[in-house]
């Protein structure tokens, strides 16, 4: 019999990324010091090593921010013609292309997401992104919103950990194809990228103020988003924090769209294509470690099939690589902060409790750092905590149903509708599946399937607007 | 989905129950395993598992020549190649077999000497398999008894393409019974899909199930001679194959892939699938091999670059 075929290391070079020790804030084209001068610092999940130190923007920094983005927005970027705010989201989607490699390990470094994702995904995406919009720069009087429509004014944006440039992206660029100016706030543990796309901002020549970056944590993003002077607001992230931004908002003008938590379906039919469902299940939950709003963490699988198909996914969860994110075979990063680590553990430990059972791949964790082993609870049923609330860790909680109007009547039976998942061989299944399903996004035989030219967005407590595509410009029209 | 060995057992007695059962199997879904095989491609092999790599691919290496203009001196020059795929470098191992043309089967036994090579052999009137089958029998004879220990066949793919399954089993079996009783310890057979001729990946995963149920000990994806031969995906395919065949009856069956492999880049790609789909039980020379011939070459000069550190250039590899 064979020998074991062992992978040596295969590190992408972290010296390709040129970190400063500190940042200031982006406004006004420009990187400051915060008016205050407090900071915080930023880690590498995968080894809690501090990457940089990063400012903290309070009061004074969010009105300087707002104020440099309203007067860009006045005196320049909104009356500037569509065609010529299009060459500068193309020329910003070509060098985000040329710093791609550099953008992915930086991406990898402050995220804890291997390379191979941050390279393949992330990066590609994120070029994607800018180039389908600097598309629509042009030609929004054909986009199905009146003969003319005009921008909104000053988007705030607060953006989460799991994606952050590519989180940014799907902020950046539809606002300022549609001739509005941003301010935007990445995630405290992730700010890092935000602020090397800050100087790609200097480097297409952006006019100053068109886009403005503050770092800081929960209370800057309340600042921001609570400023007077912003005409539109938009966020991804939690749901809890995008209920207080709701309530805080109600009564006002200001335009808000949500992109909220989710608990997907991912439903496997017993005429599955099974080594691709198992693909499926797997990319649906373990892909960026679980930290994916649109995770398929729930998979219902028709329980004729249960125990080949957990067979299989166990066998194939054996094979998946955790580690090093930086390294190139690496399939499973870091969690990304010590909080989020112990929210996972909290509500395992709760799965166990309930009297789910945990089977978790093998794998050998680095003593440093955060990190959970790809993890799989059997014997769920809807009336677990793990089968309701949104992990957002590598941990899947496997629901068995009968017939499919029971397996929709059970994906259907969260408060979340984000997105879904359908695997059957039967394309008169899939539609009949799809169309019952109350979820923005329903994916069949494939899962976490990005496009810019498709719409994004939540059902029920997932949240409203639809981010990507013709649908993602509503939001910044008016 | 489910497969049991009881349900294998009964599976090739009539025609009707091969086809419920070839049909039966979960299907393949094209965008999915060409994803999958897409992701695999992108491993990084470097240093150390690339040495074992490359060594490990030389050695499952079928040394092919299949042309008309085949000759005797042709076969012997092979033969001291796959014997020394480096003569400047004795550690660098030999390859698994020799494949050729019945006719030349002697030549390349008597080139090999006592040397524990294998000498594989097409037959079945390679590369269409369209001839009767008494003629394949004496081809698959003819092939045996001048010392072929390896028969390569190739499957009626008229035949499985317009559902005569039981047909295709029952040709398999009987090139198995003629490998067996025409010398000695009976030779390995290997069965030839050409699925590039079969096109889609249920029906190549159907194929290799027909083949294995048969008594197929290798299943091999192309002749060579038609286009697309060999890729990622299919081979992914029959990996998966061999593995549920093995998970349902105990029995293990190798994979060749064969045809269009030419770079060491792409040798490893298959490795890395072969060790992330079967599992390194498959890794090895017994279970899984490459029909190549200009692969070999290409292993050598990385083979070389590895151990001196610069690339050596096509003449620094023999040209045969």
């Amino acid at each position: 019999m064979g020998k074991t075929f062992e992978y040596a290391p295969a590190p992408e070079s972290r010296n390709v990324v040129d970190l400063a020790s500190s940042y200031g804030l982006f406004v006004g084209g420009r990187f400051v010091d915060p008016a205050d001068g407090t900071s915080f610092k930023t880690v590498n999940p995968a080894t809690e090593e501090v990457l940089a130190e990063v400012a903290e923007a309070g009061q004074a920094d969010v009105d300087a921010a707002v104020a440099a983005a309203r007067r860009a927005y006045d005196e320049v970027w909104g009356p500037m013609p569509g065609r010529e705010r299009a060459k500068y989201l193309f020329r910003t989607a070509r060098i985000v292309q040329e710093r791609s490699r550099e953008l992915a390990v930086a991406e990898s470094l402050d995220n804890g997401k291997p390379i191979r994702e941050s390279r393949d995904v992330d990066l590609p995406l994120v070029a994607a992104w800018f180039f389908h919009y600097a598309g629509w720069a042009d030609k929004l009087e054909q986009a199905g919103y009146g003969p003319d429509p005009q921008p909104v004014g000053v988007a705030g944006q607060v953006i989460p950990w799991n994606f952050p440039l590519m989180m940014l992206a799907w902020k950046i660029a539809p606002a300022l194809a549609c001739g509005n100016t941003v301010v935007l706030k990445p995630a405290e543990t992730t700010p890092l990228t935000a602020l090397l796309f800050a100087e790609i901002c200097q480097q297409a020549d952006l006019p100053a103020g068109v886009v403005n970056i503050l770092t800081g944590a929960g209370e800057t993003g309340r600042r921001l988003v609570t400023h007077p002077d912003i005409d539109k607001v938009a966020f991804t992230g939690s749901t809890d924090v995008g209920r207080q931004i709701a309530r805080s908002l109600a009564g006002t003008d200001k335009r808000v769209t949500l992109e909220l938590g989710g608990k997907a379906a991912n439903i496997v039919f017993d005429d599955a294509p099974v080594d691709q469902a198992v693909e499926g299940i797997v990319d649906g939950i373990f892909f960026n470690q679980g930290h994916v709003c649109c995770a398929g963490s729930r998979l219902l699988v028709q329980e004729n099939v249960h125990d080949e198909v957990l067979e299989r996914l166990k066998a194939r969860m054996a094979t998946l690589r955790v580690g090093d994110p930086l390294d190139k075979n690496t399939d499973v990063g870091a969690i990304n902060s010590a909080a989020q680590l112990a929210r996972i553990r909290e509500l395992s430990a709760v799965g166990d409790a309930e009297g789910a059972e945990r089977w978790s791949a093998p794998c050998a964790l680095p003593d440093h750092g955060f990190w959970f082993a790809p993890t799989v609870f059997t014997g769920v049923t809807q009336a677990h905590r793990i089968a309701r609330e949104e992990i957002f860790g590598p941990v899947l909680s496997v629901l068995t149903f009968r017939t499919p109007a029971e397996a929709v009547a059970k994906a259907n039976n969260t408060p979340y509708g984000l997105s879904a998942g359908v695997w059957t061989e039967k394309g008169s299944l899939i539609l009949w599946t799809a169309e019952r399903l109350r979820a923005g996004v329903v994916w069949a035989n494939t899962f976490n399937k990005f496009d810019p030219a498709s719409p994004f967005g939540g059902y029920k407590e997932s949240g409203y607007g639809r981010e990507g595509g013709r649908h993602g410009l509503a939001g910044y029209l008016r | 989905m489910t497969t049991t060995l009881d349900a294998v057992a009964d599976v090739t007695a009539s025609e009707e129950s091969l086809r419920r059962f070839l049909y039966g199997l979960p299907g393949v879904d094209q965008v999915g395993a060409e994803a999958r095989a897409a992701t695999l491609a992108t491993r990084s092999i470097k240093t150390t598992a690339k040495a074992y790599a490359i060594d490990l691919a030389i050695s499952m290496i079928d040394l092919t020549t299949l042309e008309g203009a085949d000759t005797p001196g042709k076969v012997r020059a092979l033969a001291a190649k796959a014997l020394r795929p480096d003569p400047t470098d004795p550690t660098c191992p030999p390859v698994a077999a020799l494949c050729v043309y019945p006719d030349l089967v002697a030549t390349a036994r008597a080139a090999l000497g006592g040397a524990p090579l294998h000498v594989a052999s097409v037959a079945t009137a390679f590369p269409s398999g369209r001839a009767s089958l008494d003629l394949k029998l004496h081809d698959v004879a003819d092939a045996v008894s001048a010392g072929a220990d390896e028969v390569d066949m190739v499957i009626d793919r008229g035949a499985f393409l317009s559902g005569r399954l039981q047909q295709v089993h029952d040709d398999i079996v009987a090139v198995k019974q003629a490998c067996a009783s025409s010398g000695g310890q009976g030779a390995h057979l290997k069965v030839i899909l050409e699925t590039g001729e079969l096109q889609t990946y249920d029906n190549v995963r159907r194929a290799c199930w027909l083949a294995m149920l048969a008594g197929a000990d290798f299943v091999k994806t192309s002749t060579g001679k038609v286009q697309p031969a060999a890729t990622l995906p299919v081979t992914l395919v029959m990996l998966e194959a061999v593995r549920d065949f093995r998970a349902a009856t105990g029995r293990q069956v190798g994979v060749k892939a064969a045809g269009g492999i030419r770079t060491a880049k792409d040798a490893v790609r298959y490795l890395v699938v072969v060790n992330e789909v079967a599992g390194d039980d498959w890794l090895d020379a017994a279970w899984f091999r490459f029909g190549a011939s200009g692969l070999l070459n290409d292993l050598l000069m990385q083979r070389q670059r590895m151990s001196t550190g610069a690339y050596s250039g096509p003449d620094h590899v023999t040209l045969d």
